[in-house]
């Protein structure tokens, strides 16, 4: 998000200052916005920090120790949430880096090849591929869940990893980005410099366009692998094995079995204290590679 | 010369080339796009036409299945459990929507103010929450609800008050709200933020030498032309609504309110799955997913924005 941050003239400030506008009002001016935002800064990681906090205690300090103050569980509780189900955390966890990972890579592939194709082709069809990939886009994704589970358990895909990962492998919206990104990122004059080169349309989207629309693919694969990571219905609906879910319905059903029994609660909370971490840390190192105004920059045209 | 004979040669190879290749690069998303969206949906359209009736009769007769017309729409619609569900839905949506983009625009523009403290941090820590499934961020609220192990609860005991439980009661709608919220405040404030960083800046400069301040320039100027992207993120957060199901499932062993259907989508699972009635629950996902599609062409139509480009 840096490399997207463009510095305002320095001019303005000096204008400003100026201005005949007595100067406090505009220090209190920044002051207010300053504070609305440490508070909306607050609200988002209160909840991270308490289950980091909660993380460390055990299960009889979690419910007798005021909630903020770290507890002395962390060791006892790690080694029970990786014991639990002869390691099923670290299997569910596994899964979810295969569904995501795959998913999006392959995702991104799709999305970019098509997104590509859209832009810079002009052939019969186009806009009602267009469309279809514009509907897609605006249809819940969610309520196709369920008839596509019906069509996998009829081709016996149901309950494989397969009946996961490849309805994650379709993403209109990653389609869109990436006709977006290639009507910007890609100019016509280079394609036809490298056609008239001899570079066949194979040879001039892997050696040109792919790589002038690497950063709208590292965006699609954020946005796609994130979204994976984070689905629930999907695999709530195909699996039925335990040992195949993703952290999301591991998790959820550590707590649906926990309700009542504390010593299951410290074990989500850890759980989900685990869960959190890497996707942070990958979201805070990988941000400068987002690229989300091409969200709002397809709204342009 | 040249000038004149080349564009022909150009134009020819552009036609010969131009259909082969954007197909093929087509291919696989147009493979999976009809094996993953077009045959589920016709296919869900199918069986919503479809149920068990009996034939031949009498005490002998045998179920099978057969047409039935617009059977499962009328029993869904008829149904008050679908009716509560989507008015508990409608409550959840006019508490979440809102705010979620009211918020997200606030720290928009907030961020973008000139001379702010912390600008960079607060962004990044309102952006976390992106990263947090919503299965997880349902467990962490849940755990902050829930009175045995909430920090407000733990506030209020010492000060002599009794624990506050917003699990039950009328608390519940806002609390499943406030789930959804501070999940999605920090990837709507980006998307507007960048767009707000898209502007160039000498637009505001001239009004501020007219002497606007920047609440006037953030309401008469910034406001408008990010319009497309809150009508876009507007959008998101509708469709985001309607296919609400994982935050109160996972909250549904911490509170005895949130009944098996409190929202349709918890409810077309049950009809699909406990209750096997397949193509009631087709016809349910088809009229919410028609429903979307309508309520979205309606907001794309009034704010005629072209918010996706190709008009």
């Amino acid at each position: 998000m840096s490399t997207v941050t463009t510095p305002r003239p320095a001019g303005v400030r000096r204008l400003a200052a100026d201005r005949p506008r007595p100067r406090p009002a505009s220090r209190r001016g920044a002051i207010l916005p300053s504070v609305v935002l440490v508070l909306g800064a607050l609200y988002c990681l209160v909840p991270v920090v308490w289950v980091l906090v909660a993380s460390t205690k055990s299960s009889s300090e979690l419910f007798s120790t005021f909630t903020f103050l770290p507890g002395t569980g962390l060791v006892e509780n790690l080694g029970d949430l990786f014991a639990y189900g002869d390691g099923q955390y670290a299997q569910w966890a596994l899964n979810s880096l295969v569904f995501a990972g795959v998913g999006a890579v392959a995702c991104t592939l799709v999305s970019t090849m098509a997104g590509y194709a859209l832009a810079k082709y002009d052939f019969p069809g186009r806009q009602v591929a267009f469309y279809a990939i514009l509907g897609g886009v605006l249809l819940p994704g969610i309520t196709l869940a369920i008839p596509q589970y019906l069509l996998m358990s009829k081709i016996g895909l149901a309950g494989t990893y397969w009946s996961v990962l490849l309805p994650c492998l379709i993403s209109p919206f990653g389609i869109f980005l990436a006709r977006v990104y290639a009507v910007s990122a890609v100019p016509t004059e280079t394609m036809e410099a490298a056609r008239i080169d001899g570079a066949n349309d194979a040879r001039v989207f892997v050696s040109v366009a792919l790589p002038m629309m690497v950063p709208g693919m590292v965006t699609i694969f954020l946005l796609q692998f994130v979204g994976i990571w984070n689905n629930f219905l999907l695999p709530f609906i195909m699996l039925s094995d335990e040992r195949m879910y993703p952290l999301t319905v591991g998790l959820y059903t550590l707590l649906s079995k926990g309700s009542g029994t504390p010593s299951l609660y410290s074990l989500a909370i850890i759980g989900s204290a685990v869960a959190i971490i890497p996707l942070v840390a990958m979201m805070l190192v990988l941000q400068r590679y987002w690229r989300l105004d091409l969200i709002s920059g397809g709204l342009k045209g | 010369m040249s000038a004149v004979t080349d564009p022909p040669t150009l134009a020819y190879r552009r036609a010969r080339r131009r259909w082969g290749a954007p197909f093929l690069f087509l291919l696989p998303a147009a493979l999976l796009f009809v094996a993953f969206l077009a045959i589920p949906i016709g296919y869900a359209i199918y069986l919503s036409f479809r149920g068990m009736r009996m034939a031949g009769g009498g005490p002998f007769g045998v179920r099978q299945e057969t047409w039935v017309g617009l059977d499962n729409y009328v029993a869904a619609f008829t149904d008050p459990e679908l009716l509560a569900g989507l008015g508990r839905l409608a409550i959840y949506g006019i508490i979440a929507v809102p705010l979620t983009l009211g918020l997200a625009l606030t720290f928009a523009l907030l961020l973008d103010l000139p001379r702010v403290r912390g600008a960079r941090f607060s962004r990044t820590a309102i952006f976390i929450p992106y990263a947090v499934p919503g299965v997880v961020a349902t467990l962490l609220w849940g755990f902050l609800y829930l009175p045995s192990t909430s920090p407000g609860t733990w506030v209020l005991e010492r000060v002599g008050l009794g624990g506050l439980d917003v699990l039950h009661g009328p608390m519940l709608f806002p609390a499943v709200a406030n789930i959804a919220i501070w999940g999605g405040v920090g990837f709507n404030m980006i998307i507007l933020y960048t767009s707000l960083r898209g502007i160039p800046a000498d637009v505001y400069e001239a009004a501020r030498l007219d002497g606007a301040s920047e609440w006037d320039i953030a309401y008469r100027i910034k406001i408008p032309l990010v319009a497309p992207a809150l009508v876009l993120t507007g959008l998101f957060a509708l469709i985001g609504t309607l296919q609400v199901y994982g935050e109160p499932t996972t909250l549904r062993p911490m509170t005895s309110e949130i009944s098996q259907t409190w929202v349709p989508l918890m409810m077309i699972y049950r009809d699909a799955f406990t209750r096997d009635n397949l193509s009631l629950a087709a016809a349910s996902s088809v009229a919410l997913a028609l429903g979307t599609l309508v309520v979205s062409v309606i907001l794309l139509r009034l704010t005629q924005k072209r918010s996706f480009g190709e008009s």
